[in-house]
């Protein structure tokens, strides 16, 4: 008796739930931007990431979905140098700091002025050689602010301490040979006292590592290489990787061929984060050198993975490795983007991290757990990611064979996502990616090392994903490991994206087109169309004038923009390892530029 | 009286046949060759730059297996790395018609073995210097600056393009367009 109205009452209830909400398991919350990053807006943007969590998030609301049609130009300034200006503007208190892409001039603007005039410009003079040794076009991205100064890389690999208020240089290291193939083109991050950067260059064989630089005087603090020895790697007792094929003894050494590991790639140009509570230090390696698989056989220890390192020390804590024996170039050196959250009903600290490889990971940041990885992008190179093992899956049928074409593969070489940072909202929980829909044929062939020029081994042409567009930009339900809306683009979205309190998410196109777009529905509220295309990172800041301003640099080029910023033949399909085979068009779109808008409501 | 005829008709027929000629024993690499040459169409007065080409350029971009053998090198040596298959990367395109430092034979091999300022390295000493001229030759021939029967065909990798020896003739540029981003404002 007591079992059939159990019975029924469970009947009962399985038919009103749909309809009945208020019965259903309560969903957990959306994630939610770590402690260390949600203090009171400050309405500057004195790093490019913004905080530490990488969220690209500002409170600042006065422009938001009712507003935002009204956006004008407030003002605009040339930066001088017309390649992919991938860079960030920063405003801190009531100057502006805008870097240029080689030759790396760094700019000061005066906001208190109207048409915010020219404080001061810095010009570290790189050697113009060092543009031979940049793989893809002669970026950087982006200059930070901490304790009065401006740090940034330049191409021939310096990094430069610049005094904030009078634009003097404080110190200039060298830290790479551009006769090795070694640039530099990352924004820095800076804890405290120390500078941390990394160097450029795994299209060229060059051994990659992490340095920490003493922000008072420019003196190394640490460096970790990311191949080789466990003494170079800094992997010592405190080293608690969570996969099996982690943990070993040199695994740097064991896990390539005989000394293949001394020009094995695995660079740092990405984006570093840092949890102020754990002390960690976050940051991606590069692909492994060359591209061609085939030459290295094993897993190619500690290439496109993660690290995490003891801030202070460098002592590696955890890594975990996105692509084991990479087949086709993907660096793990996109945002990763830390937040809390409810996982099977337990808090979590996690990093939320959109791959190359075409999962969006969400991975416990303090063991290097994955606790989920769901695909963004159209795959037929790989399957999955098995979570007892860490594991990325690939198909066999799209793997690499020297001397012939595999088709159709995807993603592409850049990857799912490439360097251009999502933003995470920390109003509506939801993570902004701006990702491209490519696939690509791939010919591996036997490279020839050879110091300071291109060790790559393969040819590669790509092509429109399913659909016909390039680029995307995706809502991303975190939790759900789903989409919520995409916007298709024509051409790869190669900018970052900005998401505000105002509910709207900026970002930009390569034919030109800024978008303000509504952070909930995905609807188009306002667009500019600039001088050039767009592959920078927008920004957003309160003015000395108390009024909100949204800025972005425009000037296409990268990667994805070289046929236009560096004048490439479009009837070589292979030219720009491939890229222009997709990106015949854009020279008929748009043309050089380098110039900074910024815009604000009337 | 017949196998006269025959025997006459053969030798003349064969004597028909221009056979290319191959160089077979190289020079070392430590010597090079000098040709006079100018960067630049203008001169002091007004007759032009003084040039005196020895001919060893023609030679090269005639002749179908100098080029043959350049494109080889061309990828052995990395060219590809940063000019891709002529259509450029990092290196400007090569199968356009504009020329930087110059776009005749002469100059080419000058831009290899000396480098260029803007992230040409210098080749001196790395490549023997009759290879450094079947690379030029090979690099005329992408936009093919050479004779058609000379340049290559299609080759069994993927196809970035028609075949050299498919391209329409090409014309060179002189002085092109120095890559943006060398021209600091300050």
């Amino acid at each position: 008796m007591g079992g059939a109205r159990l019975a029924l009452g469970l009947t009962l209830s399985l038919i009103l739930q749909p309809a009945l909400p208020i019965f259903a398991q309560p969903t957990p919350p959306q994630p939610a931007a770590p402690p260390f990053v949600t203090g009171p807006e400050d309405g500057q943007w004195v790093i490019p990431q913004k905080n530490f969590a990488n969220t690209r998030y500002s409170d600042l609301s006065e422009i938001n979905t009712e507003t935002v049609r009204n956006l004008q130009v407030a003002f605009t300034f040339s930066t001088g140098v017309n390649r992919g200006q991938e860079s960030a503007p920063l405003v801190v208190g009531s100057t502006m700091y805008v870097l240029s892409p080689y030759p790396n001039i760094l700019y000061a603007l005066d906001l208190t002025q109207p048409g915010a005039p020219m404080k001061w410009q810095y010009n570290p003079k790189p050697a113009a050689a060092a543009q031979g040794v940049a793989c893809c076009d002669v970026v950087n991205r982006g200059p930070t602010f901490a304790n009065g100064r401006i740090y940034f890389t330049t191409l021939d690999a310096h990094v430069v301490a610049v005094n904030a208020d009078t634009g003097e240089e404080v110190w200039k290291t060298k830290l790479g040979d551009i006769n090795r193939g070694e640039t530099m083109t990352m924004a820095p991050l800076i804890v405290r006292d120390k500078v941390f950067v990394g160097i450029s260059g795994g299209e060229y064989g060059v051994r990659g590592w992490i340095e920490a630089l003493n922000a008072e005087d420019g003196k190394s603090v640490w460096k970790a290489y990311n191949t080789g020895p466990d003494q170079d790697v800094k992997i010592g007792p405190t080293f608690k990787p969570f996969y099996d094929s982690d943990k070993g003894k040199d695994l740097g050494v064991t896990t390539w061929p005989a000394d293949a590991w001394q020009q094995g790639g695995g660079t740092v140009w990405g984006w570093l984060s840092y949890d102020p509570d754990l002390n960690l230090l976050y940051h991606g390696t590069g692909n492994p050198g060359p591209w061609n698989p085939n030459q290295r056989p094993g897993d190619n220890k500690w290439t496109a993975g993660i690290f995490a390192r003891d801030a202070d020390t460098g002592e590696a804590r955890w890594f975990y490795q996105t692509s084991p024996h990479d087949l086709h170039d993907w660096d793990n050196v996109n945002e990763m983007i830390l937040l809390d959250m409810e996982w099977e009903g337990q808090p979590r600290k996690v990093m939320v991290h959109p791959g190359r490889t075409g999962f969006v990971y969400v991975i416990d940041r303090t063991n290097g757990e994955v606790l989920s990885a769901k695909p963004f992008h159209a795959l037929t190179s790989v399957t999955g990611v098995d979570l007892k093992t860490g594991r990325l899956q690939t198909n066999p049928e799209k793997e690499p064979v020297n001397n012939r074409v595999i088709r159709d593969i995807c993603p592409t070489a850049p990857g799912a996502k490439d360097w251009n940072p999502s933003a995470f909202s920390h109003k509506t929980g939801l993570l902004y990616i701006p990702h491209m829909n490519m696939c690509m044929d791939w010919e591996s062939v036997e490279p020839n090392y050879i110091a300071g020029t291109p060790y790559i081994g393969a040819e590669v042409r790509m092509m429109p994903g399913p659909g016909g567009h390039m680029g995307e930009f995706t809502a991303w339900d975190i939790r759900e490991g789903k989409e919520l809306w995409t916007i298709n683009e024509r051409f790869p979205l190669w900018s970052g994206a900005l998401a505000t309190a105002g509910d709207v998410v900026f970002y930009g196109t390569m034919d030109g087109w800024f978008k303000a777009v509504h952070a909930r529905s995905g609807e188009v509220l306002w667009q500019f169309k600039v001088d050039s295309g767009i592959i920078g990172q927008p920004t957003t800041y309160r003015g000395p004038d108390g009024k909100q301003y949204v800025a972005i640099l425009s000037g296409v080029g990268g990667w994805a923009g070289s046929i236009v910023s560096a004048d490439l033949d479009p009837r070589d399909g292979t030219a720009a390892k491939g890229f222009v085979n997709a990106m015949r068009e854009l020279k008929n779109v748009t043309t050089k530029g380098g110039t900074l808008y910024v815009f604000k409501l009337p | 009286m017949r196998q006269l005829l025959i025997l006459s008709l053969s030798v003349l027929a064969l004597a028909a046949c221009e056979r290319e000629d191959r160089e077979y024993r190289a020079n070392p690499v430590t010597s090079e060759t000098e040709e006079k040459i100018a960067l630049s169409p203008l001169s002091a007065g007004p007759s032009g730059p003084t040039e005196q080409r020895s001919g060893l350029g023609q030679q090269y971009e005639e002749n179908a297996y100098h080029i043959a053998q350049g494109k080889r090198l061309y990828i052995w040596f990395n060219c590809n790395g940063c000019h891709a298959h002529g259509g450029g990367d990092s290196g400007p395109p090569l199968l356009d018609d504009r020329w930087i430092y110059g776009g005749q034979i002469e100059n080419i091999v000058q831009t290899i073995r000396e480098g260029r300022p803007n992230g040409m390295p210098s080749f001196r000493g790395k490549v023997p210097d009759d290879q450094i001229w079947q690379i030029a030759a090979y690099v005329r021939s992408m936009g093919r600056n050479v004779p058609k029967p000379a340049a290559p065909g299609r080759n069994d990798d993927m196809h970035p393009g028609p075949a050299e020896q498919r391209r329409p003739p090409g014309e060179v540029m002189d002085g092109g367009q120095i890559p943006p981003a060398a021209q600091m404002p300050q």
